[in-house]
């Protein structure tokens, strides 16, 4: 057999195994975590573990309520502003401005993309939170410190924006330019065309790409942790603090091997991450792409 | 045919034109460019009512470019310079101040592939309406029921209007979309190569439908099919790199061209 | 005028403003971080160590986290590329776009990049336990590895994507086999490498959830692989918390430098693939 293709041959080989090497990582780090999540999942039960909210480690409490809950709260606030900001800008991006417009805009977005989510920590802590504890708060309560879980809503927001924003860009242009004239040949507005035709025919798009950021949004560790006050509670407002998954890891990393089951506990926070991230991950890319090879 | 034009489904009558004041298009001396590129030049045409009129001339030389300017669709194109008139009706459809959704009202479009829009085959007519204001369900069920029978579409769809349009044969996309452009009361009727997609059986629905329609709308189309313009054309008008070189009623054109180049291309040299 | 006309100039406000909103985020971010961390830039701050401790001690600058980041990420970024560039390469020239196996593989890097930095970072802390390892450079090195891989194949795959098939086909068609085509496809895909490779860097350089577990913080600089290494963004998420002003102003300066190389490297990419672009056959 000839050199040339013995070494193509191998090289394939080497590809090949390197490719499902990276392909088991994930399978890996799902047996990691719920190996390390088997003592405390043996103890209580998997409702108990989600529905408690007594959070007290060293006397064996373990209720991830409280942090759960923040997670969902903070999550929705960032997605509930972010959506409609986002698909807003999309439409103009896409439907309404001149190219000079996009130009600016794009490095925009990969700036925003790019910062390290510490940076936006900062901004978080120099700019939202007294912004929030000196101006909004005291509209609603007495007092806030301003490390609320509206500061770490906000600061999430600006962060998945950027993502949002370029799904919605990529979406957008690749609905056929003949639909929208279909809409503007019958005598409709620029609006209508978007609000009748686009949004409507990029719904199960417009899904998915949400459901992809909250997933993106609940995974965020550092700048939620630094803005949204790190309290065990069950929070009945945006105003007060809250603890989310993410925060509770990071925070307690240091002593989790000096309390017994904490560790477990620990690792059982990062499992619940990584299954709803995971789930919710598949799900829309196999919506979004589905929609890709429809179109191309 | 008859109660399209009395304004039965649109009392106050605000769009559709009165037959006094009805005209035709007018082009005067319009040039087209776009990023630069001379498309159109010089082209002054008028183009008669109640007729159908053929546009035709090898490919790329500007035929789309100046049935799409008609209703403005031409506004989307980045970096579009326009210079001349084009007068609908007597008004400078160009002018500012102009409403383009009127101006767009009065011009149905085929375009080459048909484009349902993303929802059921009722709505896809009723869109239209719905956009111009008329909400009442019993009123939209007529105008539905009426243009369907138009494109002669009713009897294949009357049991499954709820069904989304995209589940449709082409050929009766098309038809619905002739359907969906009659039922805002258009006077005109834009075919960008509106057969071109579809199969043959097809494609003689809709040269058959547009020879009833020409009683009420002038129909222009766009068309690199010689023989299509032959069967159907009552007006031509030849097009060669911008330029209309030459226009007339489609027996002068056909049987007795004036311009060498006509001349080649009725004869086939070029296409 | 009517309802329809006035619905529409609104959102076109709307929109516009929306769309402004952005700049006045990225504005308001940029000008944050400078107002506070250009005041604490020294040379000294780059170039010593901090004296007295990173949390308590006044004196000193940041050339631990500075030196640290670098290695980390530095090492992780040839690791990460030796692993992706073949991935990237079999996904594309080996298998077929109808492929089963590129379709799964794909999937399964889109999970990993939206597995969160604290779950691989506790995940690897899992790992380096039960080997008995301690926090250390190396451990830092390999979580931001498997961090950074799925970013660089999927970035580095959708270039690759671009490329029209017909270009293989036309090498195939002249005899080569499949390593022999991937060299087409390297020239092709160059500048999307380069431009990948920067903008993973950049994420990679700003991660702290990861390496906080793993590469734990330390006021030195790390002189083999297993003591472990301080990192900017973890210099930013300890020193703020600190109360005495002086360290907090190291904070400051860290998240202008760590902002300085993101937006280096993110200008970087984007004039690399403005410069490359109009010699890739599209």
């Amino acid at each position: 057999m000839k050199l040339k293709l013995i070494t193509d041959k191998s090289a394939a080989g080497v590809m090949f195994s390197l490719t499902l090497l990276s392909l088991l990582l994930v399978v890996v780090i799902a047996a990691g975590l719920i190996f390390k999540s088997m003592p405390i999942l043996e103890e209580h039960s998997l409702w108990e573990l989600i529905s408690s909210s007594k959070w007290k480690p060293a006397r064996g409490e373990f209720g991830f309520l409280p942090f759960i809950v923040g997670t969902l709260w903070v999550t929705g606030i960032a997605i509930l502003w972010t959506l409609p900001v986002a698909l807003l800008t999309s439409i103009f991006l896409t439907e309404n401005s001149k190219r000079w417009v996009k130009k600016a805009v794009f490095p925009i977005l990969d700036i925003l993309a790019g910062l390290p989510s510490v940076i936006y920590g900062v901004w978080g802590i120099v700019v939202v939170v007294p912004w929030i504890s000196d101006w909004l708060a005291p509209m609603f309560v007495e007092f806030s410190t301003g490390y609320t879980l509206l500061t770490g809503g906000i600061v999430l927001g600006i962060m998945i924006l950027p993502l949002m924003v370029s799904l919605f860009v990529e979406l957008f242009s690749a609905t056929p330019m003949e639909m929208r004239e279909a809409s503007l040949s019958l005598g409709a507005t620029r609006w209508q065309t978007t609000k009748f035709v686009l949004l409507r025919k990029n719904f199960p798009g417009i899904l998915a790409t949400v459901i992809l950021s909250i997933s993106r949004a609940m995974g965020e560790t550092i700048a939620v942790l630094m803005v949204c006050g790190n309290i065990v509670q069950i929070p009945s407002s945006p105003l007060d603090g809250g603890y989310p998954l993410p925060a509770l890891i990071a925070n307690n990393y240091g002593e989790m091997l000096s309390i017994p089951m904490y560790d477990s506990a620990l690792m059982f926070a990062a499992l619940i991450l990584f299954v709803v991230v995971m789930v919710f991950n598949i799900v829309s890319r196999v919506i979004l792409r589905r929609i890709e090879n429809k179109y191309i | 045919m008859d109660d399209i034009k009395k304004g039965f489904f649109r009392p106050n009558q605000k769009f559709t034109t009165k037959v006094r004041e009805r005209a035709s298009i007018e082009v005067k001396d319009f040039n087209v460019s776009i990023g630069g590129n001379h498309i159109l030049k010089d082209c002054s045409l008028t183009i008669p009512d109640k007729q159908i009129t053929c546009i035709i001339g090898p490919s790329g030389c500007g035929k789309s470019t100046l049935l799409r300017s008609f209703n403005r669709l031409l506004d989307m194109t980045e970096d579009v310079k326009i210079k001349g008139q084009l007068l609908v009706d007597g008004e400078d459809i160009y002018a500012s101040g102009v409403e383009i959704t009127s101006v767009r009202r009065k011009m149905g479009l085929l375009s080459q592939r048909p484009c349902p829009l993303p929802m059921s085959i009722f709505d896809n007519i009723a869109y239209g309406c719905r956009i111009h204001g008329i909400r009442n369900k019993k009123k939209l069920r007529l105008v539905v029921e009426h243009y369907l029978k138009a494109a002669g579409l009713w009897d294949e769809v009357k049991d499954r209007l709820n069904t989304p349009a995209a589940r449709m044969s082409i050929g009766q996309q098309q038809r619905l979309c002739l359907a969906r452009g009659l039922a805002v009361e258009p006077q005109f009727i834009l075919a960008d190569e509106a057969t071109s997609a579809l199969d043959p059986i097809s494609s003689k629905t809709i040269e058959d439908l547009f020879l009833k329609l020409k009683q009420d709308y002038s129909i222009v189309m766009v068309t690199h099919t010689l023989r299509q313009a032959l069967r159907i054309a009552d007006y031509v008008v030849f097009m060669y790199l911008g330029e209309i070189i030459e226009e007339g009623p489609a027996e002068q054109i056909f049987k007795n061209p004036q311009h060498e180049l006509t001349k080649k291309y009725l004869s086939g040299a070029f296409s | 005028m009517k309802a329809k006309f006035i619905e529409e100039k609104v959102m076109k406000v709307v929109m516009a403003l929306t769309t402004v909103l952005l700049f006045f985020f990225v504005g308001s971010i940029i000008y944050t971080i400078i107002k506070e961390g250009w005041p604490a830039m020294s040379w000294s701050m780059i170039t010593d160590l901090p004296g007295g401790g990173f949390y308590i001690g006044k004196e000193g600058g940041l050339l631990n986290a500075i030196v640290g980041s670098l290695m980390i990420v530095g090492a992780s970024t040839v690791l990460g590329l030796l692993v992706s560039i073949p991935v990237v390469f079999y996904l594309n020239v080996y298998l077929t776009p109808k492929s089963k196996l590129g379709y799964a593989s794909r999937l399964a890097f889109d999970v990993l990049f939206g597995v969160p930095s604290i779950v691989y970072g506790a995940f690897a802390f899992t790992i380096m336990i039960a080997l008995g390892l301690k926090t250390s450079l190396l451990g830092g090195i390999i979580v931001i590895t498997l961090l950074i891989i799925p970013i660089f194949i999927r970035s580095m795959d959708e270039v690759a994507r671009t490329m029209p098939r017909d270009i293989l086909a036309a090498t195939f068609s002249l005899g080569a086999t499949r390593l022999q085509s991937v060299r087409v496809l390297v020239r092709q895909i160059l500048p999307g490498i380069a431009t990948a490779t920067l903008l993973s860097i950049g994420r990679a350089i700003g991660d702290a959830a990861a390496v906080m577990f793993t590469a734990g913080y330390t006021d030195a600089i790390p002189t083999s692989l297993s003591q472990p290494a301080a990192t900017l963004p973890l210099a930013v998420f300890f020193q703020l918390s600190s109360p005495i002003p002086e360290v907090q102003s190291r904070a400051y300066a860290a998240a202008f430098i760590l902002t300085v190389i993101v937006l280096i490297l993110s200008i970087g990419g984007r004039l690399i693939t403005n410069h490359f672009s109009k010699n890739r056959i599209k």
